[in-house]
């Protein structure tokens, strides 16, 4: 079972079709055509030879071509399925009310698409094992057909046997002259052709780096999967998100020991432009021009611990525009979304006589950090005793607020005058002011406020984009390699009788064959070729033709 | 035949090491969320803030002490209603070797003060002004508790407002055995 001795001489392992050095069909199956399938030049398939122990069954089923094709089925159907409804990464609501938006949303459908988990396709366990089988598959049936084909290739011998030479799609067999090998040979270097001679022979090959082509773009395709896969160790890939206030410092999510300070967000219009019909169909009236973030970048010295922002340095100040990322040590600085005057930034109040509308001053607060009491003079002040930065109502008579961000700013305030040294106490939001007493002599008018505007910036890192780019570039050369050049070989022997026998193969474009030998012919005195496939389908239409 | 053992040990190779790697991609994909998350068992993510008496308090400093990190804002309803029960349990705990540490998020010195004033908090609070800490320790609701043991490795994160009773046995449950723990 081991090996198969050729008439030859060359032992030939199991499972081989065709002699790898004469080239005389060894199975049972190569013996009973007349054209031979070149298929990985006849040598045999490593799958197909053994079939014994567990690991060999294994390696078989992946080296299967149909197992293959199956494996890209199923990974293209189960993709697809995952684009019929958008994945809960793309929808507006929480993953706790994915359930309840996908059935609202899409109906009953969405609703079982949510329960089979077909919401999140793409992370599901199941996906990634079909996407790592196909892998899997890629990889034993370049190894299964590579290797032996690349063997063959690389042992073929000038002199084939009678048997394999008759077996060629296009043969021709006839008398010759005895300059016949010479003149084909230098016609055939003309083209550029590899020719070998030895003992009567001649065999002349070119492009036969075609055929690693598939093998190639194989090595591409696992690169690129590879890359992938490796997005899962940590500090390879990182896509976080964050809102960055004007004027405020925030630690960079995803970007240990930085800080982004948010110097202010800037978003232009193209001016004097005419509205078109259809953006007035859309609602639009201006076209943003730029949207624009100057920010700091700050990182704390080596060996600082979270939270220590005492000795923060300046890593660079960059205008973070939309295709111009803020880049730093591997990692990007997207914009990608922003709130226009959502929050206040400062609040401008004027402490006035009720009665006759006289101002004592003007105070400003800083929202973000307000301070606990403002003064204007030995006489007069103006205490904060209470702060709610998203007033939302009182409750039990206590003021309360909503969240820490100032939407809706609301003040308890304790105004001190010269003429009310004991204080009045006064509650002001926007548009609202309470007042416990009901008689006060002074009120906090106000007079201005100042809108802050958030950006929205996503953080990138992604150090597999070299190896996904290396192997997309791999992939395509395979790609090429394998289409637009084609192996093609032409085999002549000076036979005892003095007469030539000549055979000529490829892998493909036999067009372009037929026209390389008609070009040999009008220099070396070839017998007429026939291609023994054109001959045969010719046969089989007469036969048929007569059947009707 | 050695031919044949050496064919198939590589080819067991092969099939192990690409098994390995796919099943590592896949499982570390599974528990990729849940890796970059906080979790109960993990050594406590080290920090520096300063207090509202201008005091910078590390948290590696209190090893030897449990420390109770009590995450929280003043628009949160219940962190309001937990704080009087965090400030007596802290009276009774802190001569324990338990120490009290709550981490504002985010928010003014000025309104942590006026909230530690009306609360009359006797342990010290700390604010996260960049949210580096709430970061570090994946802080999502509020409040969020992580109960920290003497050796600094979080033994539970509770989310949600905590009951007198359940606030002591929390505590209870990272007192370091060495009473005289906290006098160095």
């Amino acid at each position: 079972m081991e090996t198969i001795t050729c008439e030859c001489g060359h032992v030939n392992p199991y499972g081989t079709h065709l002699c790898a050095m004469c080239g005389r069909p060894l199975s049972d199956e190569e013996k009973q055509r007349k054209i031979v399938d070149m298929r990985y030049e006849g040598s045999a398939v490593r799958s197909k030879t053994y079939n014994v122990s567990i690991v060999d069954k294994i390696w078989n089923f992946f080296s299967s071509v149909k197992v293959g094709v199956t494996l890209i089925v199923i990974t293209l159907v189960a993709a697809a399925i995952g684009t019929l409804l958008p994945q809960t990464f793309y929808i507006p609501v929480s993953e706790a009310d994915a359930a309840a938006y996908y059935e609202q949303v899409y109906g009953e459908f969405g609703k079982v698409y949510y329960a089979l988990g077909l919401s999140d396709l793409y992370t599901t366990w199941w996906f990634q094992v079909i996407v790592g089988l196909l892998g899997i598959s890629i990889i034993i049936a370049s190894i299964d057909r590579g290797i032996p084909l690349h063997k063959s290739l690389t042992n073929q011998r000038v002199k084939r046997h009678k048997s394999f030479m008759k077996r060629q799609r296009i043969i021709a067999e006839g008398p010759a002259s005895p300059q016949t090998l010479a003149q084909a040979e230098a016609q055939l270097q003309k083209m550029r052709y590899r020719v070998r001679r030895e003992d009567g022979a001649l065999l002349a090959e070119k492009n036969r780096f075609s055929r690693y082509g598939p093998y190639i773009n194989h090595v591409g395709l696992i690169i690129f999967l590879a890359a992938i896969m490796m997005r899962v160790i940590p500090g390879v890939y990182v896509d976080e998100s964050m809102w960055a206030r004007e004027g405020q410092i925030t630690a960079v999510p995803g970007m240990d020991g930085y800080y982004l300070e948010n110097k202010e967000f800037i978003l232009e219009f193209h001016e004097g432009q005419e509205q078109t019909d259809a953006m007035m169909e859309q609602g639009v009236n201006t076209v943003a021009k730029n949207f624009q973030t100057d920010v700091v970048l700050y990182k704390q010295p080596e060996g600082a611990l979270p939270g220590d922002t005492s000795n923060l340095e300046v890593v660079q100040e960059y205008s973070i525009r939309v295709n111009h990322p803020l880049t730093e040590s591997g990692y990007s600085l997207f914009q990608m979304d922003y709130r226009l005057n959502d929050e206040l930034k400062e609040m401008t109040f004027n402490l006035t006589n009720k009665a006759t509308n006289e101002s004592l001053g003007a105070i400003t607060i800083d929202l973000y950090n307000p301070e606990p009491q403002y003064v204007i003079d030995d006489e007069t002040r103006i205490e904060i005793l209470g702060y709610y930065p998203n007033f939302t109502g009182f409750e039990d008579g206590e003021p309360q607020t909503g969240s820490r961000f100032p939407t809706n700013p609301a003040f308890f305030f304790k105004m001190f005058t010269p003429e009310t040294p004991e204080g009045e106490t006064s509650f002001v939001g926007i548009q609202q002011t309470v007042e416990s007493t009901g008689n006060n002599a002074y009120k906090m008018a106000f007079v201005d406020a100042q809108f802050t505007d958030i950006s929205g910036l996503t953080i990138r890192k992604d150090r597999t984009i070299p190896l996904l780019f290396i192997g997309g570039f791999i992939f395509l050369v395979g790609v090429a390699i394998g289409s637009y050049w084609q192996h093609r070989r032409m085999w002549i022997q000076q036979q005892p009788d003095g007469t030539l026998l000549f055979a000529a193969h490829t892998n493909k474009n036999w067009f372009s064959l037929k026209k390389d030998v008609d070009a040999v012919r009008e220099h070396a005195q070839l017998p007429i070729y026939i291609d023994q496939l054109a001959e045969q389908e010719q046969l089989r239409d007469q036969e048929g033709g007569r059947g009707e | 035949m050695e031919k044949k053992k050496k064919r198939r040990f590589t080819r067991a190779l092969i099939l192990t090491v690409l098994a390995g790697a796919i099943l590592y991609s896949i499982i570390s994909s599974q528990e990729g969320e849940k890796r970059e998350l906080l979790a109960v068992g993990d050594a406590a993510p080290n920090f520096t803030l300063v207090d509202m008496d201008g005091a910078s308090h590390t948290l590696s400093d209190y090893r030897g002490q449990g420390v109770f990190l009590n995450f929280w804002g003043t628009w949160c309803e219940p962190c309001k209603k937990e704080m009087p029960a965090m400030n007596r349990q802290h009276a009774i705990y802190e001569s324990q070797g338990v120490q009290t540490l709550a981490v504002n998020i985010e928010q003014s010195p000025f309104e942590v003060q006026k909230f530690m004033q009306q609360y009359g908090l006797q342990f010290p609070v700390v604010i996260d002004t960049t949210g580096d800490v709430k970061q570090a320790y994946s802080i999502i609701p509020l409040p969020t508790t992580v109960l920290i043991n003497p050796e600094g490795t979080v033994t539970k994160i509770i989310t949600g407002e905590m009951t007198e009773q359940q606030i002591a046995q929390h505590m209870e449950s990272i007192k370091p055995t060495e009473p005289t723990a906290q006098l160095h």
